[in-house]
Protein backbone atom coordinates (compact mmCIF):
# COMPACT_ATOMS: atom_id res chain seq x y z
CA UNK A 1 0.00 0.00 0.00
CA UNK A 2 2.83 2.40 0.98
CA UNK A 3 4.60 2.10 -2.35
CA UNK A 4 1.41 2.98 -4.20
CA UNK A 5 0.86 5.95 -1.91
CA UNK A 6 4.39 7.23 -2.49
CA UNK A 7 3.97 6.87 -6.23
CA UNK A 8 0.64 8.70 -6.16
CA UNK A 9 2.01 11.47 -3.96
CA UNK A 10 4.45 12.44 -6.65
CA UNK A 11 1.51 13.09 -8.98
CA UNK A 12 -1.34 14.35 -6.81
CA UNK A 13 -1.55 16.35 -3.55
CA UNK A 14 -2.82 13.45 -1.43
CA UNK A 15 -3.34 13.31 2.32
CA UNK A 16 -1.86 10.79 4.75
CA UNK A 17 -2.44 7.09 4.13
CA UNK A 18 -4.54 5.20 6.67
CA UNK A 19 -3.71 1.52 6.46
CA UNK A 20 -6.66 -0.52 7.66
CA UNK A 21 -5.11 -3.82 6.64
CA UNK A 22 -2.00 -4.61 4.62
CA UNK A 23 -4.21 -4.79 1.53
CA UNK A 24 -6.68 -1.99 2.35
CA UNK A 25 -5.83 1.70 2.68
CA UNK A 26 -7.67 5.01 2.70
CA UNK A 27 -6.38 8.32 1.46
CA UNK A 28 -7.85 11.82 1.24
CA UNK A 29 -7.98 13.56 -2.14
CA UNK A 30 -8.88 17.19 -2.88
CA UNK A 31 -12.11 17.34 -4.88
CA UNK A 32 -10.38 18.89 -7.90
CA UNK A 33 -7.95 15.96 -8.15
CA UNK A 34 -10.50 13.19 -7.74
CA UNK A 35 -11.02 12.42 -11.42
CA UNK A 36 -7.33 12.32 -12.42
CA UNK A 37 -6.56 10.15 -9.39
CA UNK A 38 -9.37 7.74 -10.22
CA UNK A 39 -8.33 7.60 -13.87
CA UNK A 40 -4.71 7.00 -12.91
CA UNK A 41 -5.67 4.21 -10.52
CA UNK A 42 -8.03 2.62 -13.03
CA UNK A 43 -5.89 2.77 -16.14
CA UNK A 44 -2.33 2.56 -14.85
CA UNK A 45 -2.48 0.87 -11.45
CA UNK A 46 -5.02 -1.87 -12.20
CA UNK A 47 -7.75 -0.68 -9.78
CA UNK A 48 -10.44 -1.45 -12.31
CA UNK A 49 -13.35 -2.26 -10.04
CA UNK A 50 -15.45 0.37 -8.25
CA UNK A 51 -16.54 -1.57 -5.17
CA UNK A 52 -18.72 1.12 -3.67
CA UNK A 53 -19.39 4.80 -3.46
CA UNK A 54 -20.80 6.01 -0.19
CA UNK A 55 -21.17 9.19 1.84
CA UNK A 56 -20.60 10.29 5.43
CA UNK A 57 -22.28 13.33 6.90
CA UNK A 58 -19.83 15.31 9.07
CA UNK A 59 -22.51 17.59 10.47
CA UNK A 60 -20.31 19.26 13.12
CA UNK A 61 -17.65 20.16 10.55
CA UNK A 62 -20.30 21.08 7.97
CA UNK A 63 -18.81 18.66 5.46
CA UNK A 64 -19.88 15.72 3.38
CA UNK A 65 -17.38 12.98 2.72
CA UNK A 66 -17.58 10.65 -0.26
CA UNK A 67 -15.63 7.41 -0.20
CA UNK A 68 -14.73 5.78 -3.51
CA UNK A 69 -13.54 2.25 -2.82
CA UNK A 70 -11.55 0.73 -5.67
CA UNK A 71 -10.29 -2.80 -5.97
CA UNK A 72 -7.37 -4.32 -7.79
CA UNK A 73 -8.51 -7.88 -8.35
CA UNK A 74 -5.19 -9.15 -9.68
CA UNK A 75 -3.20 -7.86 -6.72
CA UNK A 76 -5.97 -8.44 -4.17
CA UNK A 77 -5.70 -4.88 -2.89
CA UNK A 78 -8.29 -2.19 -2.20
CA UNK A 79 -7.89 1.55 -1.88
CA UNK A 80 -10.47 4.05 -0.67
CA UNK A 81 -10.39 7.64 -1.82
CA UNK A 82 -11.99 10.13 0.53
CA UNK A 83 -13.22 13.48 -0.75
CA UNK A 84 -14.57 16.17 1.54
CA UNK A 85 -16.67 19.09 0.37
CA UNK A 86 -19.09 21.59 1.96
CA UNK A 87 -22.61 20.49 2.92
CA UNK A 88 -24.22 23.67 1.60
CA UNK A 89 -25.39 23.15 -1.98
CA UNK A 90 -23.51 19.85 -1.92
CA UNK A 91 -22.37 18.93 -5.38
CA UNK A 92 -19.71 16.59 -6.71
CA UNK A 93 -18.37 15.70 -10.10
CA UNK A 94 -20.10 12.68 -11.60
CA UNK A 95 -17.95 9.65 -12.48
CA UNK A 96 -20.60 7.68 -14.38
CA UNK A 97 -18.40 7.84 -17.48
CA UNK A 98 -15.56 6.06 -15.67
CA UNK A 99 -17.75 3.34 -14.13
CA UNK A 100 -21.36 3.09 -15.37
CA UNK A 101 -22.37 1.55 -12.02
CA UNK A 102 -21.50 4.83 -10.33
CA UNK A 103 -24.68 6.32 -11.79
CA UNK A 104 -26.77 4.08 -9.51
CA UNK A 105 -24.74 5.01 -6.43
CA UNK A 106 -25.06 8.66 -7.36
CA UNK A 107 -28.80 8.38 -7.72
CA UNK A 108 -29.01 6.89 -4.25
CA UNK A 109 -26.73 9.56 -2.76
CA UNK A 110 -28.78 12.30 -4.41
CA UNK A 111 -31.93 10.91 -2.85
CA UNK A 112 -30.68 9.93 0.60
CA UNK A 113 -28.12 12.72 1.21
CA UNK A 114 -29.15 15.36 -1.31
CA UNK A 115 -25.75 15.43 -3.00
CA UNK A 116 -25.97 16.63 -6.58
CA UNK A 117 -23.93 14.99 -9.35
CA UNK A 118 -24.49 17.16 -12.44
CA UNK A 119 -24.75 15.14 -15.65
CA UNK A 120 -25.32 11.77 -14.03
CA UNK A 121 -28.03 9.80 -15.87
CA UNK A 122 -31.51 9.52 -14.32
CA UNK A 123 -30.20 11.36 -11.28
CA UNK A 124 -33.47 13.00 -10.33
CA UNK A 125 -35.63 9.94 -10.69
CA UNK A 126 -36.88 8.35 -7.49
CA UNK A 127 -34.55 5.62 -6.36
CA UNK A 128 -35.92 4.01 -3.18
CA UNK A 129 -38.27 6.55 -1.67
CA UNK A 130 -41.56 7.36 -3.29
CA UNK A 131 -43.10 10.78 -2.92
CA UNK A 132 -40.59 11.93 -0.32
CA UNK A 133 -41.36 15.45 0.85
CA UNK A 134 -38.82 16.22 3.58
CA UNK A 135 -35.07 16.81 3.68
CA UNK A 136 -33.07 13.76 2.55
CA UNK A 137 -33.41 11.16 5.31
CA UNK A 138 -29.76 10.13 5.68
CA UNK A 139 -28.66 13.66 6.53
CA UNK A 140 -27.89 13.76 10.20
CA UNK A 141 -29.98 16.85 10.81
CA UNK A 142 -33.04 14.86 9.70
CA UNK A 143 -34.88 13.78 12.85
CA UNK A 144 -36.23 10.34 12.03
CA UNK A 145 -38.03 9.91 15.36
CA UNK A 146 -39.82 13.23 14.97
CA UNK A 147 -40.79 12.32 11.42
CA UNK A 148 -42.10 8.91 12.52
CA UNK A 149 -44.14 10.52 15.33
CA UNK A 150 -45.64 13.08 12.97
CA UNK A 151 -46.54 10.58 10.24
CA UNK A 152 -47.31 7.23 11.84
CA UNK A 153 -49.63 6.76 14.79
CA UNK A 154 -48.55 4.91 17.92
CA UNK A 155 -50.41 2.06 19.52
CA UNK A 156 -50.86 2.87 23.19
CA UNK A 157 -49.38 0.48 25.74
CA UNK A 158 -45.90 0.12 24.39
CA UNK A 159 -43.24 0.27 27.12
CA UNK A 160 -39.52 0.58 26.81
CA UNK A 161 -37.17 -0.65 29.51
CA UNK A 162 -33.54 0.14 30.02
CA UNK A 163 -31.92 -3.29 29.48
CA UNK A 164 -29.36 -2.84 32.28
CA UNK A 165 -31.90 -1.79 34.91
CA UNK A 166 -34.36 -4.43 33.78
CA UNK A 167 -31.85 -7.28 34.08
CA UNK A 168 -30.71 -6.00 37.49
CA UNK A 169 -34.32 -6.14 38.67
CA UNK A 170 -34.76 -9.60 37.23
CA UNK A 171 -31.55 -11.09 38.63
CA UNK A 172 -31.20 -9.22 41.93
CA UNK A 173 -34.69 -8.24 43.05
CA UNK A 174 -33.51 -7.28 46.60
CA UNK A 175 -30.98 -4.84 45.18
CA UNK A 176 -27.90 -6.83 46.21
CA UNK B 1 -49.29 16.81 -2.10
CA UNK B 2 -50.22 16.75 -5.78
CA UNK B 3 -47.62 15.14 -7.99
CA UNK B 4 -47.45 14.80 -11.70
CA UNK B 5 -48.59 11.38 -12.91
CA UNK B 6 -46.00 8.93 -14.13
CA UNK B 7 -45.82 8.72 -17.94
CA UNK B 8 -47.39 5.27 -18.04
CA UNK B 9 -50.42 6.56 -16.13
CA UNK B 10 -51.05 9.62 -18.27
CA UNK B 11 -53.87 9.84 -20.78
CA UNK B 12 -52.50 9.11 -24.23
CA UNK B 13 -53.27 7.91 -27.74
CA UNK B 14 -52.29 4.32 -28.48
CA UNK B 15 -52.08 2.65 -31.85
CA UNK B 16 -53.39 -0.89 -31.82
CA UNK B 17 -51.95 -3.80 -33.83
CA UNK B 18 -54.73 -3.31 -36.39
CA UNK B 19 -53.65 0.28 -36.99
CA UNK B 20 -56.61 1.87 -35.22
CA UNK B 21 -55.70 4.70 -32.85
CA UNK B 22 -57.61 4.95 -29.60
CA UNK B 23 -57.35 6.93 -26.39
CA UNK B 24 -56.24 5.26 -23.17
CA UNK B 25 -56.67 6.75 -19.72
CA UNK B 26 -55.05 4.10 -17.50
CA UNK B 27 -56.53 5.20 -14.18
CA UNK B 28 -60.08 4.95 -15.56
CA UNK B 29 -59.78 2.26 -18.19
CA UNK B 30 -57.76 -0.38 -16.39
CA UNK B 31 -59.80 -0.48 -13.20
CA UNK B 32 -63.40 -0.83 -12.17
CA UNK B 33 -64.61 2.35 -10.50
CA UNK B 34 -67.17 0.76 -8.17
CA UNK B 35 -66.30 1.05 -4.50
CA UNK B 36 -66.46 -1.94 -2.15
CA UNK B 37 -69.85 -2.75 -0.65
CA UNK B 38 -70.85 -4.51 2.52
CA UNK B 39 -71.76 -8.14 1.89
CA UNK B 40 -74.64 -9.19 4.11
CA UNK B 41 -74.76 -12.67 5.51
CA UNK B 42 -77.36 -15.27 4.57
CA UNK B 43 -80.86 -14.77 5.98
CA UNK B 44 -80.86 -18.01 7.93
CA UNK B 45 -78.20 -18.27 10.58
CA UNK B 46 -77.68 -21.96 9.92
CA UNK B 47 -76.89 -21.21 6.29
CA UNK B 48 -74.43 -18.47 7.24
CA UNK B 49 -72.83 -20.82 9.78
CA UNK B 50 -72.45 -23.40 7.04
CA UNK B 51 -70.82 -20.81 4.78
CA UNK B 52 -68.46 -19.75 7.56
CA UNK B 53 -67.53 -23.37 8.23
CA UNK B 54 -66.72 -23.79 4.56
CA UNK B 55 -64.76 -20.52 4.47
CA UNK B 56 -62.71 -21.57 7.47
CA UNK B 57 -61.73 -24.75 5.64
CA UNK B 58 -60.39 -22.96 2.62
CA UNK B 59 -57.64 -20.50 3.42
CA UNK B 60 -55.62 -19.47 0.42
CA UNK B 61 -52.70 -17.30 1.29
CA UNK B 62 -51.33 -14.74 -1.12
CA UNK B 63 -47.64 -15.50 -1.60
CA UNK B 64 -46.52 -11.95 -0.94
CA UNK B 65 -43.69 -11.41 1.53
CA UNK B 66 -43.42 -7.89 2.85
CA UNK B 67 -40.67 -8.07 5.45
CA UNK B 68 -38.24 -10.44 7.09
CA UNK B 69 -41.17 -12.54 8.34
CA UNK B 70 -41.61 -13.90 4.84
CA UNK B 71 -38.73 -16.22 5.63
CA UNK B 72 -40.98 -18.08 8.09
CA UNK B 73 -43.39 -18.94 5.29
CA UNK B 74 -40.91 -21.13 3.46
CA UNK B 75 -40.57 -23.84 6.13
CA UNK B 76 -44.30 -23.50 6.65
CA UNK B 77 -45.21 -24.33 3.06
CA UNK B 78 -42.62 -27.09 2.70
CA UNK B 79 -42.46 -30.56 4.34
CA UNK B 80 -40.89 -29.45 7.63
CA UNK B 81 -44.06 -27.80 8.98
CA UNK B 82 -46.39 -28.50 6.09
CA UNK B 83 -49.27 -26.10 6.54
CA UNK B 84 -51.09 -27.82 3.68
CA UNK B 85 -52.24 -30.55 6.05
CA UNK B 86 -54.40 -27.88 7.75
CA UNK B 87 -55.97 -26.91 4.44
CA UNK B 88 -53.87 -23.77 4.05
CA UNK B 89 -52.19 -23.14 0.76
CA UNK B 90 -50.40 -20.41 -1.10
CA UNK B 91 -51.42 -18.82 -4.35
CA UNK B 92 -49.36 -16.61 -6.64
CA UNK B 93 -52.01 -13.99 -7.39
CA UNK B 94 -54.42 -11.94 -5.28
CA UNK B 95 -57.32 -13.03 -7.50
CA UNK B 96 -56.96 -16.59 -6.22
CA UNK B 97 -56.26 -15.80 -2.57
CA UNK B 98 -58.40 -14.82 0.39
CA UNK B 99 -55.82 -14.42 3.14
CA UNK B 100 -53.19 -11.70 3.08
CA UNK B 101 -50.38 -12.28 5.54
CA UNK B 102 -48.44 -9.10 6.20
CA UNK B 103 -45.22 -10.78 7.16
CA UNK B 104 -43.27 -8.26 9.18
CA UNK B 105 -42.41 -4.62 8.77
CA UNK B 106 -44.22 -2.73 6.08
CA UNK B 107 -42.49 0.21 4.48
CA UNK B 108 -44.64 2.93 2.98
CA UNK B 109 -43.56 1.84 -0.47
CA UNK B 110 -44.63 -1.75 0.19
CA UNK B 111 -47.82 -0.58 1.86
CA UNK B 112 -48.95 0.80 -1.48
CA UNK B 113 -48.45 -2.61 -3.10
CA UNK B 114 -50.06 -4.39 -0.15
CA UNK B 115 -53.16 -2.19 -0.46
CA UNK B 116 -53.37 -2.95 -4.16
CA UNK B 117 -53.02 -6.65 -3.47
CA UNK B 118 -55.63 -6.55 -0.70
CA UNK B 119 -58.15 -4.69 -2.83
CA UNK B 120 -57.73 -7.13 -5.69
CA UNK B 121 -58.57 -10.09 -3.49
CA UNK B 122 -62.11 -11.43 -3.50
CA UNK B 123 -64.40 -11.14 -0.52
CA UNK B 124 -64.60 -12.63 2.01
CA UNK B 125 -60.94 -11.91 2.65
CA UNK B 126 -58.82 -11.88 5.75
CA UNK B 127 -55.66 -10.14 6.90
CA UNK B 128 -53.19 -11.54 9.40
CA UNK B 129 -50.48 -9.28 10.82
CA UNK B 130 -47.31 -11.13 11.58
CA UNK B 131 -44.79 -10.01 14.18
CA UNK B 132 -44.48 -6.97 16.38
CA UNK B 133 -43.71 -4.64 13.47
CA UNK B 134 -47.29 -4.82 12.26
CA UNK B 135 -48.63 -4.31 15.79
CA UNK B 136 -46.76 -1.26 17.03
CA UNK B 137 -43.77 -0.83 14.76
CA UNK B 138 -41.54 -3.22 16.67
CA UNK B 139 -37.89 -2.39 16.27
CA UNK B 140 -38.82 0.04 13.48
CA UNK B 141 -40.76 2.26 15.89
CA UNK B 142 -38.66 5.33 14.97
CA UNK B 143 -38.16 4.61 11.28
CA UNK B 144 -38.95 7.28 8.74
CA UNK B 145 -40.44 4.92 6.17
CA UNK B 146 -42.09 2.10 8.12
CA UNK B 147 -45.68 2.20 9.30
CA UNK B 148 -46.34 1.42 12.95
CA UNK B 149 -49.95 0.21 13.08
CA UNK B 150 -51.18 -1.99 10.31
CA UNK B 151 -54.84 -1.63 11.34
CA UNK B 152 -54.75 2.05 10.42
CA UNK B 153 -54.46 1.07 6.78
CA UNK B 154 -56.29 -2.22 6.36
CA UNK B 155 -58.64 -4.26 8.55
CA UNK B 156 -56.66 -6.86 10.48
CA UNK B 157 -58.45 -9.97 11.72
CA UNK B 158 -55.63 -11.43 13.74
CA UNK B 159 -52.17 -10.55 14.94
CA UNK B 160 -49.48 -13.10 15.67
CA UNK B 161 -46.92 -11.74 18.12
CA UNK B 162 -43.22 -12.39 18.04
CA UNK B 163 -40.12 -11.05 16.40
CA UNK B 164 -40.31 -13.27 14.36
CA UNK B 165 -43.05 -15.74 15.29
CA UNK B 166 -41.99 -19.31 14.70
CA UNK B 167 -43.83 -21.43 12.14
CA UNK B 168 -45.57 -23.21 15.04
CA UNK B 169 -46.95 -19.85 16.18
CA UNK B 170 -48.21 -19.22 12.69
CA UNK B 171 -49.95 -22.59 12.59
CA UNK B 172 -51.60 -21.82 15.94
CA UNK B 173 -52.54 -18.41 14.58
CA UNK B 174 -54.15 -19.89 11.49
CA UNK B 175 -56.14 -22.28 13.70
CA UNK B 176 -57.31 -19.25 15.72
CA UNK B 177 -58.26 -17.49 12.51
CA UNK B 178 -60.34 -20.49 11.53
CA UNK B 179 -62.19 -20.25 14.86
CA UNK B 180 -62.82 -16.55 14.24
CA UNK B 181 -64.15 -17.25 10.76
CA UNK B 182 -66.43 -20.02 12.01
CA UNK B 183 -67.75 -17.70 14.71
CA UNK B 184 -68.48 -15.10 12.02
CA UNK B 185 -66.10 -12.59 13.59
CA UNK B 186 -63.66 -12.20 10.72
CA UNK B 187 -65.53 -9.42 8.95
CA UNK B 188 -62.53 -7.45 7.75
CA UNK B 189 -63.75 -6.98 4.19
CA UNK B 190 -67.06 -5.53 5.41
CA UNK B 191 -65.26 -3.33 7.90
CA UNK B 192 -63.11 -2.02 5.05
CA UNK B 193 -66.20 -1.22 3.01
CA UNK B 194 -67.94 0.46 5.95
CA UNK B 195 -65.02 2.62 7.03
CA UNK B 196 -63.67 3.02 3.51
CA UNK B 197 -63.16 6.80 3.74
CA UNK B 198 -61.30 6.49 7.03
CA UNK B 199 -58.94 3.85 5.63
CA UNK B 200 -58.38 5.84 2.45
CA UNK B 201 -57.57 9.04 4.33
CA UNK B 202 -55.07 7.15 6.49
CA UNK B 203 -53.49 5.55 3.46
CA UNK B 204 -53.23 8.80 1.56
CA UNK B 205 -51.72 10.53 4.57
CA UNK B 206 -48.58 8.37 4.34
CA UNK B 207 -48.49 7.52 0.63
CA UNK B 208 -47.58 10.90 -0.78
CA UNK B 209 -47.39 9.88 -4.42
CA UNK B 210 -50.86 8.38 -4.62
CA UNK B 211 -51.31 7.48 -8.26
CA UNK B 212 -53.92 4.76 -8.17
CA UNK B 213 -57.69 4.80 -8.27
CA UNK B 214 -59.31 4.76 -4.84
CA UNK B 215 -60.31 1.13 -5.16
CA UNK B 216 -58.40 -0.79 -7.76
CA UNK B 217 -59.76 -4.20 -8.48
Amino acid sequence: MRDLHTRLQHLFPLGELTEQRPNLGFVTVPAAYLRPTLLHLRDLEGYTHLVLLTAVDWLEEDLFQLTYLLSNRAAGRDIGLRVKFPRQAASMESIHDLWPTAATYQRELREMFGIDFPGSPRLHEEFILEGWNDIPPYRRDFDTLKYARANFSDRPGRETRDPEQHMKQQLYPDGA
Amino acid sequence: MEQELKPELQKRMVKGPDGVEFEVEPLRDYYCEALPTVQHGAYFKIVEDFFNWARAQSLWILGFGTGCGAIEMRPLMTPRFDAYRYGIQWRPTPRQANLLVISGYLSVKTLKRAIRAYEQMQSPKYVVGLGSCTINGGMYWDSYNTIKRLDDYMPVDLYIVGCMPRPEALLAGFEDLKKLIRAGKAEGANQYAEKFDWYKSNQKRVIHDWDMPDYNW
